[in-house]
């Protein structure tokens, strides 16, 4: 690394300053994908599907500190870390090992990607699943997927070992939610109306608005995926700016020659795909080619959508395209065109070193098998517990509804307020003496 | 020969369905539009921070289709159909006569105003 790097080992008011609001940036993507995803479901079911992402903040918070960070980032076990840092057990002020900033922010900046991906994987479920059997896949999914492929990536494990490199979470992140959501669409069933009726997104301007915030969050997500201020940092969040851009133009075309129309959704999605292309990548490639890969990303993504809607596969709101094969292309990406005069660690097969393409492809392949096996074993275990969704006529009337007793867009008019039991000026009534 | 109006008050998740059923029984003209109402169903409580409200009207989509009298019970037919879940709260049908109808890019009246153009 360069000279602008402070020393390891001890705290670094900069690192740190610029390590808190990046976590601050990080955690607002999930509501953002709330957002995002509420925009792309039908009217009556926008409160549960954005319910789902605020449910992963709650519940992947709580697994995070309980045990999730502990088996992520304890140690450098092969498959999993150990449990000395579980319950924040030693998790203090003093620098994370390898970093400049106290373990608490590290860790707290780790939960927000733990969340994230939480709520991603639901975007394969939505308008069907019910909320209480969500809320338990969270909990053992952020432990049993997560944590494991961030172990493996981030936290010392076998992938990290033998060289994949993966600078903000293509594997346990974005092909981890993405291939657990093709799992997750496969285990609960399509919707009912699938296939047979038009199912529209109810509000592009969600969706719009959502994808701006989700990548305004990500450059804390890519940017402080260097935990410091120095170069991989810089490099990380600029390339965050200029490969989704690429994405963007490129889909613009793609629309235009499929549909003749530039779609807004369309847009919103490439921004995501964009976003994610250059996540594993952020740090390790340069600017130039990281404009290549926003390119290159569009097309093996566009094509899955395109495919995807064709099956009788309800991943109802495409996480696979989004997320699982746009961080397959980063990775990939990585092992061809990283190179060292740009981060300091490592070159890929253009500046000569083939083995890397190799190290990556291992993480391409492995990441995908874990999430999608784990996942679907761990749905059809919970579905023997209790049902994953309820009957057609409560689909029919919408998850906000049956799972929130609340409506997205309640007008209020025929509403009948009902007074609290015996009524407030009853309880504050003084009682007559006798 | 007289023409009717039939209206039909539907679920809203019914409202393709219905759509279709008329689609298969030709019967091509047709307005659409959401109301609110109240029937003998169960009255739901939401709440809203801590505020409960029964919610005494349910969305529902209302079918206004003018048909001369012979394609009057086909569409009844197709609305029961395309709207039957068998819950309270499926909806109701009403046929009204109508004192006339006029097409108005023709000056058509009744029975040739709301016969699709081609039918006869």
């Amino acid at each position: 690394m360069t000279a602008i790097i402070a020393q390891a080992g001890v705290v670094d008011t900069g690192d740190t300053a610029w390590m808190l609001a990046a976590t601050a940036l990080v955690l607002l993507m999930t509501p953002a994908l709330g957002l995002f995803y509420a925009g792309l479901v039908r009217e009556k079911n926008t409160l549960n599907t954005f319910m789902m992402s605020v449910g992963a903040i709650a519940i992947a918070t709580v697994t995070w500190a309980l045990v999730g960070y502990s088996l992520a980032f304890d140690g450098t076990g092969k498959i999993v870390g150990g449990l000395h840092l579980a319950l924040l057990n030693n998790v203090d002020f003093a620098p994370r090992a390898g970093t400049t900033i106290p373990q608490l922010v590290f860790f707290a900046f780790q939960a927000t990607f733990c969340i994230i991906t939480t709520a991603l994987v639901s975007g394969a479920v939505v308008e069907r699943m019910r909320f209480g059997p969500f809320l338990l896949f969270s909990a053992l999914w952020s432990v049993l997927v997560y944590s494991v492929l961030a172990h493996w990536s981030f936290g010392g494990g076998w992938l990290a070992a033998q060289g994949t490199l993966d600078f903000a979470g293509g594997v346990p992140v974005e092909m981890g939610s993405g291939f657990s959501a093709l799992a997750a669409a496969l285990v609960v069933g399509a919707r009912k109306d699938h296939g047979r009726q038009a199912l529209l997104p109810h509000n592009a301007v969600y969706v719009l608005l959502g994808a701006g915030l989700l990548w305004f969050g990500w450059f804390g997500f890519n940017g402080g995926s260097g935990f410091s201020t120095g170069n991989p940092s810089v490099l990380a969040f600029t390339n965050t700016l200029l490969t989704p851009a690429c994405t963007l133009a490129v889909w613009f075309v793609l629309d235009v020659v499929r549909g003749s129309h530039v779609t807004a959704i369309g847009a919103a999605t490439a921004i995501i795909v964009g976003c994610v292309g250059i996540t594993p990548a952020a740090g390790f490639i340069s600017p130039a080619w990281a404009m290549v890969l926003g390119a290159v990303a569009a097309l093996p993504s566009y094509g899955v959508i395109v495919w995807r809607t064709r099956t009788r596969v309800d991943e109802t709101l495409d996480v696979l395209a989004a997320h699982g094969v746009a961080g397959f292309t980063g990775i990939l990406f990585i092992g061809i065109f990283a190179s060292q005069s740009w981060n300091g660690v490592a070159d890929g097969a253009l500046y000569g070193d083939a083995s890397q393409f190799v190290e990556q492809a291992v993480a391409a392949v492995a990441t995908p098998i874990y999430a999608f096996v784990v996942t679907y074993v761990l749905l059809k275990a919970i579905a023997l517990v209790c049902p994953l969704r309820g009957s057609d006529h409560d689909e029919a009337i919408g998850m906000d509804i049956v799972h929130h007793g609340e409506e997205a867009y309640a007008s209020g008019e025929g509403a009948i307020l009902i007074k609290p039991d015996g009524d407030i000026e009853e309880l504050l009534r003084v009682p007559e003496r006798v | 020969m007289t023409v009717k109006l039939v209206i039909g008050i539907v679920r809203p998740d019914k409202a393709n369905d219905v759509l279709e059923a008329l689609y298969r029984a030709e019967v091509r003209g047709f307005s659409l539009s959401r109301v609110q109402g109240h029937g003998g169903e169960l009255e739901r409580v939401e709440t809203y921070r801590g505020t409960r409200v029964q919610m005494g009207l349910a969305d529902k989509v209302r079918f206004e289709i003018a048909v001369s009298d012979e394609f009057v019970q086909p569409t009844i037919d197709a609305l029961c159909d395309g709207a039957q879940t068998g819950e309270v709260g499926d909806g109701k049908i009403f046929v009204v006569p109508l004192e006339r109808a006029v097409r108005i890019r023709t000056g058509e009246t009744d029975h040739g105003a709301v016969t699709p153009v081609g039918k006869s």
